[in-house]
């Protein structure tokens, strides 16, 4: 039987993975269709489902809506996907109100907000609450402190968890009451029929607005008719709300407008009432675009996608299915006739890799690779070596095509931020180890793939809760060349470093616990442990050197002390130093591996602790959480470092019999 | 030298030591960052022989550290004295050499650029035409008359270091001499309010002076930051005293007669003059759809130089700089605002003068391909060598 159990294994796993690659069929609403539009939010062409589920993920940390958290999973609870829950959301904002997606944890922030505890009668889980549980008065208090600590705490790192609390969950608010106005004005009592009276008003609208204008004769009536409108949509299009409505003219053009920029480009345009109404020098225009503007006003047609988003609303509001469907449809044919083709086909593509979730499917398959792993040790023999080389295989190839996709999506190389540093690292460590088992196969390999693979993934996930992992870069970093060098080389430094020292990890646990290190496989992973240090030296050097000619490339700087760069140089100090103190006698076996250990807490310093320090070029992501989770990792990697200097005699594998 | 002393300088162990000596200074100038700013940290720790670590706000020196400088030179003679006594050249070692020799050359290229980079601002408006560029840290208090032709002035400059109050600042072409009253590192001048400023007298009795009041502010630490130095200045012919004038890096010249001549009081930074012109033609600001994110700041220039008969147009833009006459042109900030406005655009850029910009790309080739022959030596020895796997039980 242990013959067939490895392929046995690994094909249940394969059929799991495929049975998810499978589209879900819609069965009223075409939702997966509507998740397929292309919309644009932070500056990046998505789909409308991707919008939706980093929405959601930033709101309430999951990408799904439960609706009654307080129900075990076995009591069936009501689940929305994203993209039902935002498009509730943007058309029926008074029931998505009630929906208890807000994620609040900080007890003295429930405390303050008067929020109700945990009560499983009352439908309470004490983590989830609705919009309207906060209260008119909740979301002044938010708003006020998250102001208050804006203003007073520049510094991130003067904040401390309950500030943390407050501005994460304004923002969340900022963000949903963005998405309520996003399609329509939440007030609205049906699109259709509102723009209907607003194109009315336009003629006459407009004549009066010129009249006005040239000191001529006022017509009140007709003015505020139209103005009534124009206010409303002029609201949303203030608060920064997703891009709905692709450009006119099509191709790769990134003219994409706002519903209430479409709506107000018919009448009275968003750029001239911004001038008139001037809240800064940014609004102000230069005289000949104001003549222009002027002339213009009144003369457009409608935007036609603009009449096709109002229907797909006001259709969801009405439970119409079918015409939603076929709206659906030919807003998509619409999209597909501006020779936005390859909008298109990325948009789909990346709502296949949203539901798919390689990098999850991976870390989930790495646990239980890493379970038959150790099973090796343990003498399950060689079958349970086999099954988790087999599974580690496995989830490295959907590790690989997740990492090649996420790079087709971006045009981009593998790693543009945080994120994908963390995916990267992973995907590095994991390679790594399966060519570590190809030379040992004694299982070592396959624990540092599993363990670093699963980690990484947990670690990517937690940071992907900001939002979107995808966002643009800034000029600076607009440039494939370095990130291809540059960050990917220091990355692969990290990768290796981070190797080694849990292969040092493995040693001392191993070494002190157990029986399982013989002076054969104590010898073989002292050899792997100082191979990889070379390359780790090698990578982080060249990668480090790499990054410092990219800052005389962009600001004549080669060295400026960033902290990052710091960072980066410590580790590759650090490397040099374990291989001097190697060669020169210094340490032998057991020094060398806590050598190593030490190298995970420079990697992980680097990584995320010059991020938490608030400055210099590369501050781009501050975590509060992280830095908890960082000191617990050093005295994590300490207490290993006291177990690896225990006289040799409390090794439980050193000791005799 | 003993043998004993040459060995201890050649020692594998001095090395390790040092380079967790190394080590700590940076990383406690890496925290230094967050009160000292990242100018000051790095004076202290970076490019000093001896400094030590304070937590924020404590005065005691808590961790006495080697500065990066003593820490660098005695990395350097480690290596040196280990490759004369105690290396033999040997082909399974080039890669070691290789290393060693690329290390050498970006310590010591670092250290060039140390002493010789030079960096400073070229900024203008579209259509502005400047053949010099202004140092972001150092200022000057210029006193400026015309020369008789109607493009050139006649300039004496006094550095900032000098200006302190009681010093008296005189220079031959100068019929006049200069009493620094007060002076500040940092300080704003703004005009004199009605009511508040009532019972404060105004900071000077001439020109501007006469109607403003200057507040001292804290000088600043970051690189993003700047001071704006101010100070009041007595100007006497011989005894006569003609009344005393505010000066600030934030005011436009101010004007006085003497010795029958117009001449202006200008505190500006330091500039550098080249030989040849830069015009700022056009500028470009893209930001990504519905977002604030840059996506491309670009400025076209047009180079004049007329000792090399040269008269041609670049792009500079974020990383791709224009390197022309042994200076190199970052491009560094852009006003948007007045961008906006439909008005000239602004565009400022980044000078950089560094004989030595081309040792940290040679070292890193050279230490690059060290290691991997190195490492690649390691690793055929290791495949040749290696023992068979254990067999495996089925």
């Amino acid at each position: 039987m242990t013959r067939w159990l490895p392929t046995a294994l690994t094909a249940v796993f394969a059929l799991w993975l495929a049975g998810s690659l499978v589209p879900r069929r819609d069965r009223d609403f075409a939702l997966s269709e509507l998740g397929r539009i292309p919309v644009v939010h932070n500056g990046r062409v998505q789909p409308f489902d991707s919008l939706a589920r980093n929405s959601l993920t930033q709101i309430r940390e999951k990408d799904k809506a439960n609706l009654e958290p307080a129900k075990s999973w076995y009591e069936k609870p009501k689940i929305l996907s994203a993209t039902e829950w935002l498009l509730t959301t943007m058309t029926r904002p008074e029931v998505s109100d009630g929906f208890k997606v807000f994620r609040v944890d900080h007890p003295e922030l429930k405390a303050l907000l008067k929020l109700p505890e945990p009560d499983p009668a009352k439908g309470e889980d004490g983590k989830h609450y609705s919009w309207n549980q906060f209260g008119p008065e909740g979301l002044r208090l938010v708003e006020e402190s998250a102001r208050n600590i804006a203003r007073t705490k520049k510094e991130n790192t003067q904040r401390n968890a309950f500030d943390n609390a407050v501005v994460g969950l304004h923002e969340s608010l900022v963000l949903y009451h963005r998405l309520k106005n996003t399609l329509m004005p939440e007030d609205t009592a049906g699109l259709v029929q509102e723009i209907e009276a607003y194109k009315a008003s336009i003629p006459a609208g407009v004549a009066a607005f010129r009249s006005r204008m040239s000191g001529g004769p006022i017509d009140t009536n007709a003015l505020t008719a139209m103005f009534g409108h124009s206010e409303r949509y002029f609201d949303t299009v203030r608060q920064d709300t997703p891009l709905l409505v692709p450009p006119a003219e099509g191709g790769t053009s990134d003219a994409w407008m706002r519903m209430g920029d479409a709506l107000l480009d018919a009448g009275v345009s968003a750029p001239l009432l911004r001038h008139l109404m001037k809240s800064g020098p940014q609004d102000e225009l230069p005289p000949d675009r104001v003549a222009a503007e002027m002339r213009a006003a009144g003369t457009k047609t409608l935007h036609p996608s603009v009449t096709s988003w109002a229907r797909i609303g006001d259709a969801f509001r009405a439970g119409k299915v079918e015409e939603f469907n076929a709206t659906v449809k030919e807003h998509l044919a619409y999209v597909a006739s501006l020779r936005m083709e390859k909008a298109l086909t990325k948009t789909r593509a990346e709502q296949a890799f949203n539901a798919f979730a390689p990098f999850s499917k991976s870390a989930a398959i790495y646990i239980v690779a890493f379970l038959f792993g150790c099973g090796f040790w343990f003498d399950f023999a060689e079958w349970s070596r086999k099954s988790s080389l087999n599974l580690v295989r496995l989830a490295f190839v959907v590790h690989t095509v997740g990492l090649l996709f996420r790079m087709w999506l971006e045009g981009r190389p593998p790693v543009t931020n945080l994120y994908s540093s963390a995916i990267f690292i992973g995907w590095g460590s994991v390679g790594l180890g399966l060519l570590l088992e190809g030379f040992w196969k004694n299982a070592v390999g396959l624990a540092v793939a599993t363990v670093i693979g699963f980690a990484t993934q947990i670690i990517a996930h937690n940071l992907a809760l900001s939002g979107d992992t995808m966002v643009m870069m800034r000029a600076v970093l607009d440039t494939n060349f370095w990130l291809a060098t540059h960050v990917v080389i220091v990355t692969l430094g990290y990768a290796s470093t981070f190797v080694a020292g849990f292969l040092a990890i493995l040693y001392v646990v191993l070494g002190v616990a157990t029986r399982v290190l013989t002076p054969d496989m104590g010898r073989s992973l002292s050899r792997m442990v100082y191979g990889i240090i070379c390359f780790a030296t090698l990578f982080s050097f060249v990668g480090t050197v790499l990054g410092g000619i990219w800052a005389d490339q962009s600001w004549g700087r080669f060295w400026g002390w960033d902290p990052k760069e710091n960072g980066a140089l410590i580790i590759v100090l650090w490397n040099a130093l374990i291989l001097h103190a190697r060669w020169g006698g210094l340490v032998k076996e057991r020094g060398l591996m806590n050598l190593a250990i030490v190298g995970n807490v420079v990697t992980c310093w680097s990584w995320f602790g010059t991020n938490l320090l608030g400055i210099g070029l590369h501050s781009y992501g501050f975590m509060s959480g992280a830095f908890t989770a960082l000191l617990i990792f050093i005295a994590t990697q300490a207490a290993l470092i006291a177990a690896g200097l225990l006289p040799q005699r409390m090794w439980r594998s050193f000791r005799a019999g | 030298m003993s043998k004993k002393a040459l060995q201890f300088l050649s020692s594998l162990k001095l090395t390790v030591v040092l380079l967790a000596l190394a080590i700590a200074v940076v990383f406690f100038g890496t925290l230094g960052q967050t009160s000292d700013g990242l100018y000051v940290a790095q004076e202290r720790y970076f490019r000093s022989w001896f400094t030590y670590w304070t937590p924020h706000g404590s005065s005691f020196p808590w961790v006495p550290l080697p500065g990066g400088y003593l820490v660098g030179s005695l990395l350097l003679l480690n290596l040196i004295v280990a490759h004369i006594t105690r290396f033999k050249w040997g082909w399974d070692k080039s890669g070691i050499f290789m290393t060693h020799a690329g290390i050498i050359l970006l310590l010591v290229g670092q250290l060039l650029t140390d002493m010789m980079a030079r960096e400073s601002v070229m900024s203008f408006r579209e259509g502005d035409s400047r053949n010099y560029s202004e140092s972001s840290m150092d200022f000057e208090l210029a006193l400026l008359t015309d020369a008789g032709s109607n493009t050139l002035d006649q300039v004496v400059a006094f550095p900032a270091s000098l200006v302190k109050p009681g010093a008296e600042l005189a220079h031959g072409l100068l019929p006049y001499r200069l009493r620094v009253r007060e002076a500040w590192e940092n300080a704003e001048i703004r005009a004199r309010a009605p009511m508040m400023d009532s019972n404060r007298p105004p900071a000077a009795t001439q020109g501007v002076g006469a109607r403003a009041v200057i507040e001292p502010r804290a000088a600043m630490r970051t690189m993003d930051d700047r001071n704006v130095p101010a100070a009041v200045v007595e100007i006497l012919e011989g005894a006569n005293s003609l009344g005393t004038w505010a000066a600030s890096g934030g005011l436009r010249p101010q004007a006085f007669q003497s010795g029958g001549r117009e001449w202006r009081l200008e505190y500006r930074p330091v500039r550098e003059y080249k030989p040849f012109a830069l015009t700022l033609l056009k500028t470009t600001h893209e930001v990504y759809p519905g977002t604030d994110i840059p996506r491309n700041f670009q400025s076209r220039v047009r180079i004049q130089n007329p000792d090399a008969r040269e008269d041609r147009e670049v792009d500079i833009y974020m990383n791709n700089p224009l390197r022309y006459g042994g200076y190199t042109f970052f491009q560094y900030q852009m006003g948007r605002e007045q961008l906006n406005q439909g008005g000239r655009g602004t565009s400022a850029l980044q000078v950089v003068q560094n004989p030595s910009w081309l040792a940290p790309y040679l070292g890193c080739v050279i230490v690059g391909l060290g290691l991997l022959v190195q490492f690649g030596i390691h690793l055929g020895k290791f495949l040749t060598r290696r023992p068979a796997p254990r067999p495996v039980a089925a």
